[in-house]
């Protein structure tokens, strides 16, 4: 585990290294930034909705008293996507669609020599092909929770309006009551670290792929069940120091 | 020119490469040669640095490559080209993106300059006006050629090839075999080439290293190759009834 750890850093460190040419570089950052947010605008517009929905149903069902007010329900519903469902559930989802994508690629490209090929020109490879997916995550990840933390409030208010629950002017006065910045502080730096965990191991295990196509499957696998389990442990870790 | 002295690679307590030393010549086409498992391939890549050695050094036209750390090794780098067994084309690129990578990366050129070079190499593949396609959408043959182009874009002083003709019909690999010589002689370029393929090993072997069991067993010409009493090295070349037929008629 610790040598793993140790050749998990030491790639990130090649990974930062400066790059042979900029422009180069730049334009694979602009490629995977289009796959990272635009590829996966879809998935993370429909689990938001579905999730936002969902969420809004089941805490005007578990407040239904007459002694809470049933804006409540709105308030609860729009800091539980802000703060846990947008940043967490669309990160876990990005590991599996984005995280596998790249340590397959990664390991695709170990297992056919073009890394090989990368090396022998004289490019550094880790440099080439890691930091811009690494730099398109930890930029588009964020973006795609706001997009998340947009449609799962939205979401609820469609729940209202086809339920009987909670009245679409109640949950609309409980989502603008007593909102705090920092709930969306926590979910970007959330967003942010995910974003950078998933691209990070993910590549990991791709780069250091051996043998043909069942390896490449398996390490795939394994990235995103790491990035998986590392999401929630940081999760943990950022909601207890910022909250 | 490229010396090898005395190099060793292991893997775990397996002992691939066991003390081989070797020079490989300017203009020339040098073959490495011997049955799977002998260490041809382990030792190419410990050449080019893809493997570093346990033990001994390489040196390129002199220059200590192996003492050398990734910074250090890029200018010589930029003077290699390598043709990969299975071509190792970037899939997510065209014919003309892959032959300009390198150029791309290593070169101030202009964008036309680039498009002119990659079109150059490619006629110079006989592989005219595929450039717009994916590697997925070539033949076997026709990758190798665009890895030869790509490799020959930088116009490299080293050529690498690791099994040319594999997968290849006995007319295309013919073909690559006569490419390959004709680019050594016409860049003027060290070449080495990792072959089990009898048909390269007579055609284009000005020189040849025979491997056997991680060593160096038999270094000679492929005119010589007809007439030696080596037994691993006649066991090699002449397994086939067609290579002891054709040895009798020499």
């Amino acid at each position: 585990m610790f040598t793993s750890f140790g050749k998990y850093i030491l790639l990130l460190r090649l990974s930062f290294k400066r790059p042979e040419k900029f422009k180069v570089y730049w334009a694979e950052v602009m490629r995977e930034m289009v796959s990272v947010g635009i590829g996966s605008l879809g998935i993370i517009a429909i689990i938001s909705v579905f999730i936002g929905a969902a969420t809004t149903i089941q805490v005007a069902f578990q407040l239904a008293s007459p002694l809470v007010p049933l804006s409540i329900a709105g308030k609860i519903s729009r800091d539980s996507n802000i703060l846990e469902f947008s940043p967490t559930i669309s990160s876990l989802v990005l590991a599996g669609r984005v995280g596998s994508n790249f340590a397959s690629q990664i390991g695709t490209m170990r297992v056919t020599e073009q890394i090989d090929a990368l090396e022998i020109m004289g490019v550094n490879a880790p440099g080439y092909l890691i930091s811009p997916k690494i730099l398109a995550s930890i930029t588009m990840v964020p973006m795609l929770v706001i997009v998340s933390i947009c449609l799962g409030i939205t979401g609820g208010y469609i729940a209202c309006l086809a339920g009987g629950e909670i009245t679409p002017a109640d949950y609309v006065s409980g989502v603008v009551d007593g909102f705090d910045g920092l709930t969306i502080r926590v979910a970007l730096v959330k967003a942010f670290v995910f974003g950078f965990l998933i691209a990070s191991i993910c590549s990991y295990q791709g780069f250091y792929t051996s043998g043909g196509a069942l390896e490449v499957g398996q390490s795939a696998t394994r990235g995103v069940v790491y990035s998986c389990v590392m999401i929630l442990f940081a999760d943990l870790i950022i909601t207890r120091l910022m909250l | 020119m490229i010396e090898v002295k005395d190099i060793y690679k292991t893997f775990g307590d397996n002992d691939v490469l066991k003390g081989i030393s070797a020079t490989f010549q300017t203009g020339k086409n040098n073959l490495i040669i011997g049955g799977s498992g002998s260490g041809k391939t382990t030792m190419l890549k410990c050449i080019v640095g893809l493997h570093e050695p346990t033990k001994g050094q390489v040196f390129f036209d002199g220059e200590n490559f192996t003492e050398m750390d990734f910074e250090q090794r890029v200018p010589i780098r930029t003077q290699i080209g390598m043709l990969f067994q299975n071509s190792a084309l970037f899939d997510s690129m065209t014919v003309e993106e892959n032959i300009m990578f390198p150029l791309n990366l290593f070169t101030n050129q202009s964008i036309a300059e680039k498009r002119d070079r990659a079109n150059f190499c490619l006629e110079r593949v006989n592989l005219k006006d595929r450039n717009k396609l994916y590697p997925a959408e070539l033949s076997g043959g026709m990758k190798k050629r665009v890895g030869i182009a790509r490799a020959i874009s930088m116009e490299p002083k080293y050529l690498f090839v690791d099994e040319p003709n594999s997968g290849l019909d006995p007319k295309t690999s013919i073909l690559i075999d006569e490419l390959i010589a004709e680019l050594t002689v016409e860049y003027d370029m060290t070449t080495v080439v990792v072959t089990h393929d009898m048909n390269s090993v007579m055609g284009i072997g000005d020189h040849i290293i025979f491997l056997h069991q991680g060593q160096k067993w038999w270094e000679g010409s492929n005119k010589e190759i007809a007439h030696t009493d080596n037994k691993e090295l006649n066991d090699f070349v002449f397994a086939s009834k067609f290579m002891q037929a054709a040895k009798e008629k020499l």
